[in-house]
């Protein structure tokens, strides 16, 4: 797997507080985003149609609901060093399905907790509603995770990268 | 395994910022991928053949298309790859253009961000299942709800395909708002005379049921096999033996306002709405007649020659099964007494748009005198208002009615031809007259029937003595108005019925912020909903005039019998799927499905050697969203084409 | 039943018996009226057509002052110093740009709280119609009187929140209460033409006139009002009214507290009915009011 992408880090892969961490220069952080395929994946191709530019980080998983995001699949990115997770669906009230959005908007919830408890920056795990018209929300949205992620630092809670 | 890779130029759009050539050499290297090229429009006839001739040659047997977003082309290459022999599910698409090539800047990282879509698709391929897609069959029959102008036209040309429909109508007659109007814009043909040969039609034909004072009780199923409950009201006359002779409400007692002319008639408790109803069989109003109110009379029954009067008619509940639904269940005025400027709705001469159609109807409760309701005496100064309700963020609803400007001049024209003494002032905002011949109309009324239009609201009107005093600003010479006016007419705006709501949610459709169901795209699907096998028509999607109720009730007419062809609906297999040994039938899945497309099943546990309750997925009604694959425990239930496998891969190579 | 009590400068000067009268039927109902100590004015008109800052400080200034006294609710009579009271309520509870420059000017931290009343407000909500009715001595039988609200005691509504917008009635239930028969008339809220009295008196003229006008139209005998300024511009400006348009008004503007007043049977002279343009006691002897 092609980890030129991410510059080497070793000088803080051992330092034990991540609250001691100043952000890496040339860090390059690695986010997975799940994207719904009515609103969010549709908007992303939106930002595309619209030659709206963002950073190059983020690595999109398409579903056909935010509901079908299951916990584990967060979890298992973080477990495998990803740097940062996206969930993305429609806005409540517009789920293509409904109701999808709503129980993703609960489960994330507490999964949002969980995260906390066990110590993993709350900034890693993040969810945003955006629209098939919100191209340029989702542009800036992905700008202003990077940057997060970016101060966060890279993901070691798991021991590092893989 | 043999996974082919094909990347895509797609001109400079994708090879400005991505080096094509380097993606497809890296993507020969993935796991399982035994040929991958580039190609300059991969999507082109020449594209697609380099596909179908490499599965041949290279004997593949899944496939990647590294080039846009699947919502432009995956239909495409599925076709393509299923041409070539392969099942078209084995095929997956790396989004290398709308996510990549055209959001960064060219360099490496573009580059290397293309290699790793690439990847993800490659990893997911892997996991793929060839699918069948299913077929279910259809019901060969339309329900039409709502039996206005627009529901009447879909059930005239359905039954025109010699297919068969029903209506469902809640008020006692076919008909609608339309057979409540006197003339129609801009032609001023007569509204009955060319609605009532359409109800005519409509109730002789032999592929048309009509379920009058009816209502929609439960709707379930989908698309080919709706299963509707119908509830009939008791209307308390038998319509078979019933002649129509009319003898029963000519001698019935009772003398209540009248719904179908606005309350400015009467009616007796016993009744048809109007002449030309359809059926022509009168109705009891129970909360009106003696005989439900205080147990006597009955010289309705002791009358009738035939016996149908029947007082113990109970509310009858019929099933039936349908393949389409056409929804076509109209507006309601808005409310005007929400503007205290405008007296509440208190002062008796200020009358809503349809009130003056009664009016001005010749077979009409005033005989087409237009009064003061108040006293009954003539009136000469009539002021109208439009926009009451419309384009009113505040206290109305933030849309244009569309058709007021148009109504309003229509009543100008015949407040002037039944009265040549009357005057007509019309407070506008902006005219919006945009239709054929419908701009020359208003152009008419103010210069030949010598209706006076001032552009500028009416801050006030109150009363004074037997006068109306309305007050307010003529923008254009920036002048404050006062008018004594005998009558003042509102255009009240075009707003969702009342229950638009519930009906909504019982068949799935959705609605929006004004409560008018949403089509499914406004400009390329206006009488689909996003629910398949029901469609729109008329003003319950939004304010539509007659011309347009009709010709969208034949385009949902056309969308249904497009449907009633066919004779069996072929339905994507990207849908959940119950693997029985794992469900331990908890039901989680029933709970989260919002479609109710899960139910038990009970199945004969070899290993346990019982009966034993598991899930079953619904195939028809299945939509394949994937949330029951969250709320399972046991990861019993998983969705093709989007199944935790394959997730589960795509995240493995990240 | 207390309340921090904001007169206003017009309670203390040109509508003196609005404040005299507003304090003995207070003092009739056992509704104590605590003065705000040092009260400024709340600023009115010229504040907020000179510095929208002023037009919030100098309110939010007697608010705090009115903090000092304890937590009462704010009463006040005068419709203007009501609605800026009220408006700067909003903008401190709703505005922090605005919050955090005036906490700054008062160096004090206010974010809203005290609730501004009106007395009609409190009359009605607090003490309650119920409690009214049975105090009444002296009901005004007969005395057919026009409900004039204006345009700030009700306006805008979203602000206030004291009345309907349109048709407002609290005055009118007050006066049915206290066994007047208040008419049905269109102008509860028009213009009287407010401070344009001294700048554009012309102006004032036409608009109090047609009010006036409307009023005897409907068969009012009198007219009650709850602010200073339209009381002023009604009763002060009929002898030039009756001239401009050659009318013969004779017509008395009353304060709703002096008729609550009188109804209770508080002395006249003490509701300062004597500081009136249009001499309201040859009406109130006709109708056998006064004895």
């Amino acid at each position: 797997m092609n980890k030129s992408q991410i510059p080497d880090h070793s000088p803080q892969k051992n330092s034990g507080d991540r609250n001691l961490k100043a952000p890496i220069k040339d860090f390059e952080p690695k986010i997975v985003g799940f994207l719904c395929n009515w609103c969010s994946y549709a908007g992303a191709d939106l930002a595309g149609t619209s030659r709206i530019k963002y950073p190059p980080n983020i690595r999109v998983i398409r579903v056909p609901c935010s509901g079908r995001v299951n916990p584990l699949f967060v979890l298992n990115c973080l477990m495998n060093g990803v740097d940062g997770v996206l969930v993305s669906g429609c806005h409540i009230g517009d789920c293509h399905y409904s109701e999808g959005n709503f129980y993703a908007r609960r489960r994330f919830a507490i999964l949002k907790r969980l995260l906390e408890y066990i110590g993993i920056d709350p900034r890693r795990f993040q969810m945003a509603w955006v629209s098939a018209a919100e191209g340029e929300r989702w542009a800036k949205l992905v700008g202003e995770l990077v940057e997060e992620i970016k101060e966060a630092g890279p993901n070691e809670h798991f021991g590092g990268n893989r | 395994m043999k996974i082919g890779v094909f990347t895509c130029h797609c001109g400079t759009n994708i090879a400005a910022t991505v080096d094509v050539e380097k993606v497809a050499q890296a993507a020969a290297e993935f796991p399982g991928v035994t040929f991958s090229t580039a190609y300059n429009y991969m999507c082109s006839d020449p594209g697609q053949n380099i596909v179908k001739k490499a599965i041949k040659e290279h004997a593949l047997d899944r496939v990647v298309i590294a080039s846009c977003s699947p919502s432009l082309h995956e239909k495409t290459f599925r076709k393509c790859v299923e041409d070539a022999g392969i099942n078209p599910y084995l095929v997956e698409m790396a989004n290398i253009r709308e996510h990549c090539s055209w959001v960064h800047p060219e360099g490496e990282q573009t580059t290397a961000k293309a290699i790793e879509l690439v990847r993800i698709a490659v990893a997911k391929v892997s996991r793929d299942r060839p699918l069948e897609m299913t077929y279910t069959p259809i019901e060969k029959k339309v329900l039409i709800i709502g039996g206005g102008i627009a529901g009447i036209q879909s059930a005239i040309d359905i039954a025109f395909a010699n297919y068969p429909a029903v209506i469902v109508e809640r008020e006692p007659s076919i008909g609608g708002r339309m057979a409540s109007f006197d003339k129609t814009f801009p032609t001023l043909d007569c509204a009955a005379c060319i609605l009532t040969p359409k109800m005519v039609t409509v109730s002789q034909s032999e592929h048309v049921t009509i379920h009058t004072y009816s209502e929609i009780e439960e709707v379930t199923g989908y698309v080919g096999n709706f299963t509707v409950k119908i509830r009939k009201k008791p209307r308390s006359v038998d319509i078979n033996k019933c002649t129509g002779c009319g003898v029963c409400y000519g001698k019935c007692p009772v003398r209540v306002p009248s719904e179908f002319d606005q309350g400015l008639g009467k009616r007796p408790a016993i009744y048809i709405p109007f002449p030309q109803a359809v059926p022509n069989v009168p109705v009891i109003d129970r909360e009106s007649c003696l005989w439900f109110t205080e147990q006597k009379c009955g010289i309705c029954q002791k009358v009738c020659p035939f016996g149908a009067i029947d007082y113990d008619m109970e509310d009858e509940i019929i099933e039936e099964k349908f393949g389409a639904i056409i929804v076509a269940t109209g507006f309601q005025q808005f409310d005007y007494s929400v503007y205290g400027e405008y007296g509440y709705g208190k002062f008796k001469n200020v009358i809503t748009g349809l009130h003056f159609e009664r009016m001005v109807n010749s077979s009409g409760p005033t005989g087409g005198k237009i009064i003061k309701p108040s006293d009954g005496k003539e009136a000469r100064e009539v002021v109208f208002i439009q926009c009451i309700g419309s384009r009113d963020e505040q206290k109305g609803v933030p849309y244009c009615s569309r058709l007021c400007c148009m109504y309003t001049a229509k009543h100008a024209l015949l407040l002037r031809e039944h009265n040549p003494d009357a005057q007509a002032y019309v407070f506008y905002i902006d005219i919006r007259a945009a239709g054929k011949n419908y701009e020359e109309f208003v152009k008419k009324v103010q210069d030949e029937y010598g209706a006076i239009y001032l552009r500028g609201r009416v801050s006030r009107i109150f009363e004074k003595g037997d006068k109306l005093i309305v007050r307010g600003a003529d923008t254009l010479s920036g002048a404050q108005i006062e008018i004594e006016a005998d009558l003042v007419v509102m255009a009240t705006g075009l707003v969702a019925m009342p229950d638009a709501v519930s009906l909504a949610q019982m068949l799935h459709i959705p609605y929006d912020q004004n409560n008018l169901f949403t089509e499914a795209h406004p400009k390329l699907a206006p009488v689909e909903t996003i629910t398949s096998g029901i469609f729109l028509t008329g003003a319950c999607q939004a304010p539509k005039d007659i011309p347009d109720a009709v010709a969208t009730a034949s385009a949902a007419s056309v969308k249904a019998l497009g449907l009633m062809v066919q004779d069996k609906l072929a339905r994507e297999p990207l849908i959940a799927r119950v693997i029985p040994e794992l469900c331990s039938g908890c039901r989680a899945c029933i709970e989260a499905c919002p479609f109710s497309a899960i139910e038990t099943e009970e199945i004969e546990d070899l290993r346990l050697r019982r009966k034993r309750t598991v899930v079953k997925v619904i195939e028809g009604v299945c939509t394949g969203c994937g949330i029951c694959t969250t709320a399972c425990r046991m990861s019993a239930i998983d969705l093709e084409g989007f199944s935790n496998r394959q997730i589960m891969e795509e995240l493995a190579v990240l | 039943m207390k309340y921090a009590y904001y007169p206003g400068c017009s309670l203390h000067s040109t509508a003196k018996e609005y404040d005299l009268s507003t304090r003995e039927v207070a003092n009739a109902l056992g509704i104590e009226l605590i003065e705000i100590p040092d009260w400024v004015c709340c600023g009115a008109t010229p504040a907020h057509i000179s510095m929208h800052l002023l037009s919030l400080a100098l309110p939010v200034k007697n608010l705090l002052l009115a903090r000092r006294i304890g937590s009462y609710d704010i009463a006040t009579c005068c419709a203007a110093c009501f609605s800026r009271l009220k408006i700067a309520n909003k903008f401190m509870r709703d505005n922090p740009r605005h919050r955090a420059k005036v906490n700054k000017i008062l160096g004090e931290e206010y974010q809203g709280e005290i609730k501004v009343r009106h007395f009609i407000d409190i009359l009605i909500n607090d003490f309650g119609m119920k409690n009214l009715a049975p105090r009444i001595t002296k009901p005004l039988e007969g005395l057919k009187v026009a409900c004039y609200y204006g345009c700030l005691l009700t306006r805008p509504s979203d602000i206030t929140c004291l009345d309907d917008l349109e048709e407002p009635h609290l005055m009118d239930d007050l006066m049915r209460v206290i066994g007047a028969q208040p008419v049905n008339w269109p102008y509860k809220v028009e213009c009287c033409g407010a401070s344009f009295s001294l700048t554009k008196t012309e102006i004032v003229l036409k608009l109090s006139n047609d009010i006036l006008q409307m009023a005897c139209d409907q068969g009012a005998e009198a007219i009650v009002v709850a602010c200073p300024l339209c009381q002023s511009n009604l009763d002060l400006r009929q002898p030039k009214i009756n001239k401009k348009f050659k009318a013969n008004f004779k017509i008395p503007i009353f304060y709703f507290t002096q008729l609550i007043g009188l109804s209770l049977g508080i002395e006249p002279k003490k509701l300062g009915l004597k500081k009136h343009i249009v001499n309201p006691l040859p009406l109130l002897k006709e109708k056998g009011l006064l004895g």
